[in-house]
């Protein structure tokens, strides 16, 4: 017990990732889908992984949570979760840790609820793994729909979820998912499917439970505006690796990687005159094939030789901001 | 669900009605004068014949006489065989229970066999053992029922004696017959339910289901079963007619005292009454087991219920 475990609680490491490798086997080759993936997520504080579809940034997720779907296997790193190594656990074991210490929102809420279940017996299934009775359980199920704000929820709780909107579903799933409590919530872009208006409601009810429960959060999605509204820190990815991490403000204000740069740029703002959105040229490369040296050489308008034979390292750029490239400009 | 059950049964007596309709046309349509196979004009007088006509109601329009025809088929009076005089309806009542015997037990014993393997086949999809099982059931499906029949009779009651050879002469008569008709039929649930359960696997709700810390049995079960065996269930329903139709084959092959063997014989001597007799039976069979089916399919998948509904089948 020294001053290091005196600092505030948030700054605390509940989930380290180093290493993480992700492969699918496929006739045309293997694919590696994520490749030397390494960072932390804090106790209650939201981190955003952000990147282009197709960068490994829902794999990563789903490694994290061991639900990596075949042909694809984690073949390298670990996950250590409140100083559990979470790639060595037996199935069951990683079960237990499912729900109860991480739990997941999916992407698409239109098909991420069984069609055949009311959806608060979805909730109730969940509730159910921690030994409640039967009784109490359906009216915790009932009063965790209300705690995600969906209005009527006595009455919602028997319906189907064809029956619900695209929102209330999302709603139901988030219930379901915080309903045992866990120590981090990984959502795996929650809004892309939904309405603007519903995305909104959507994020402030995330805000609102972590709020709440001092959850932490790992927000993946596309889109910087929501990481500017939510996150504290972020990581950039981009074709199976991370680019740059750290603080929200230093990445946004402070970019290192060129591709961050070039990301924020291609942001639509509503203050800029010029009708032109800027686009960044060439496109996501092959993951079969990955470009020698830095992945992002190819589309790199500052790429020099090195960045054509070499794999960059990462530089810690200023405390707690690192930036994986040979020439980082700061 | 209630209202919903009761739409699919009257939507059902409505088909049987339907069916009785075109069942009686056909008989109008065919050539040829009842009144004449009984009474022969060059000897009989015109005006004995026009009394023997009224008095089979045969002078009325024709549906008048569909009314009384429906009458009597509501009062379980299917007429008499040309051939013997017996009443149909007590010639099909002393069969039908050995074709339900046959039908019942291969979809039975199909279903058993089939679930599990298909199952299984899945679970462990494109391994050597899915590769077998799902080349087996394909290449049983391909057997013709008469040449598997006989088959089985050379080796099971001829060479090896475990077996009846033909007719039936207790329970054990069954055996070959009900498995004369399952196997070739196994291939196709083997498939359905495998794909079914591949495509399921695949379903988003299905990693919902892990993430929220259900252990992978309790997955299998109430999420990758429950939803792959709905359209499994529906076609177990829809198969049971297939099978008392494809049996008229292997009841004549294995001698089987049953309602296809009558239907045959009945087709051969065209004894007409017979043969609509048994139509009507399994057209009523078709459309009760159809039904149950979509009742089914309802109770296991709430989206189904709602759509009919919406259309108001």
């Amino acid at each position: 017990m020294g001053l290091v475990d005196a600092q505030p609680a948030a700054g605390r490491p509940l989930m380290q990732v180093s290493d993480l490798g992700v492969t699918f086997q496929t006739s045309r080759g293997s694919v590696r889908a994520v490749s030397g993936v390494s960072f932390e997520v804090r106790e209650s504080e939201v981190f955003a992984l952000v990147g282009e579809s197709g960068c490994g940034k829902s794999t990563t997720a789903l490694a994290v949570m061991r639900l990596v779907p075949p042909p694809g296997r984690i073949d390298s790193g670990q996950v250590v979760f409140d100083g559990v190594p979470l790639l060595d656990l037996d199935e069951d074991a990683m079960a237990r840790v499912r729900g109860k210490q991480i739990s997941m929102i999916f992407q698409n809420p239109l098909v991420a609820l069984n069609p055949v279940y009311r959806s608060a017996a979805q909730i109730e299934e969940a509730l159910l793994l921690d030994q409640i009775p039967r009784d109490r359980a359906w009216k915790l199920a009932v009063g965790v729909m209300g705690d995600v704000k969906i209005p009527d929820a006595p009455e919602r709780a028997l319906s189907y979820p064809h029956e619900l909107s695209g929102g209330m579903r999302q709603r139901v799933m988030t219930g379901m998912m915080i309903s045992r409590s866990p120590r981090l919530l990984i959502a795996d872009e929650p809004t892309t499917a939904l309405d603007v208006t519903i995305q909104a409601q959507v994020l402030e009810l995330l805000m609102d439970i972590r709020r709440r429960t001092k959850m932490s959060i790992m927000i993946i999605t596309h889109d910087f505006g929501i990481v500017a509204e939510t996150a504290d820190r972020i990581a950039v990815m981009y074709a199976g690796g991370i680019v740059e991490q750290g603080g929200v403000l230093e990445v946004f204000e402070q970019s290192g990687h060129p591709y961050t740069r070039l990301l924020m740029r291609a942001l639509p703002r509503l203050t800029k005159e010029e009708g032109r959105l800027e686009t960044i040229a060439g496109h996501v490369p092959n993951l079969v094939e990955l470009p020698s040296g830095c992945t992002f050489h190819p589309r790199c308008p500052l790429k020099r030789d090195a960045c054509l034979i070499e794999r960059p390292t990462v530089r810690e750029v200023s405390p707690g901001h690192f930036v994986t490239c040979h020439y980082p400009e700061v | 669900m209630l209202n919903y059950a009761l739409r699919r049964m009257a939507f059902g007596l409505l088909v049987v009605f339907a069916v009785t309709i075109v069942l009686f046309s056909v008989m109008q349509l065919m050539p040829g004068d009842p009144i004449r196979l009984v009474a022969d004009p060059s000897r009989i007088p015109a005006w004995r014949i026009e009394e023997l006509r009224r008095s089979l109601g045969l002078d009325k329009p024709a549906y008048i006489q569909y009314f009384y025809w429906l009458n009597r088929l509501l009062h379980g009076d299917f007429g008499h065989s040309i051939v013997s005089g017996q009443s149909v309806s007590s010639l099909i009542a002393a069969r039908l229970p050995y074709t339900l015997l046959l039908a019942l037990g291969s979809l039975v014993l199909h279903y058993v066999i089939a679930v599990p393997l298909g199952l299984f086949a899945a679970l462990r999809a494109n391994s050597r053992i899915d590769r077998t099982i799902v080349l087996v059931v394909t290449v049983l499906r391909t057997l013709p029922g008469f040449w598997l029949g006989i088959l089985m009779m050379i080796l099971f009651a001829i060479k090896l004696k475990i077996f009846p050879i033909s007719g039936y002469q207790g329970p054990l008569s069954a055996v070959l017959p009900v498995l004369t008709l399952t196997l070739p039929a196994l291939g196709g649930t083997v498939r359905l339910t495998r794909s079914e359960v591949l495509e399921t696997i695949r379903e988003p709700f299905v990693l919902t289901a892990y993430a929220k810390g259900l252990p992978g049995r309790t997955v299998r079960v109430r999420h990758i079963l429950r939803n792959a065996l709905i359209p499994v269930t529906v076609m177990f329903f829809l198969s049971l007619p297939w099978i008392v139709g494809g049996s008229v084959i292997i009841e004549n092959v294995f001698a089987w005292p049953g309602m296809g063997r009558l239907l045959w014989k009945a087709i051969t001597n065209q004894d007409l009454p017979i043969v609509q007799g048994i139509i009507v039976i399994i057209a009523v069979l078709t459309v009760i087991s159809n039904t149950i089916g979509d009742i089914i399919s309802g109770v296991l998948d709430p989206r189904i219920r709602i759509e009919l509904e919406e259309v108001g089948g």
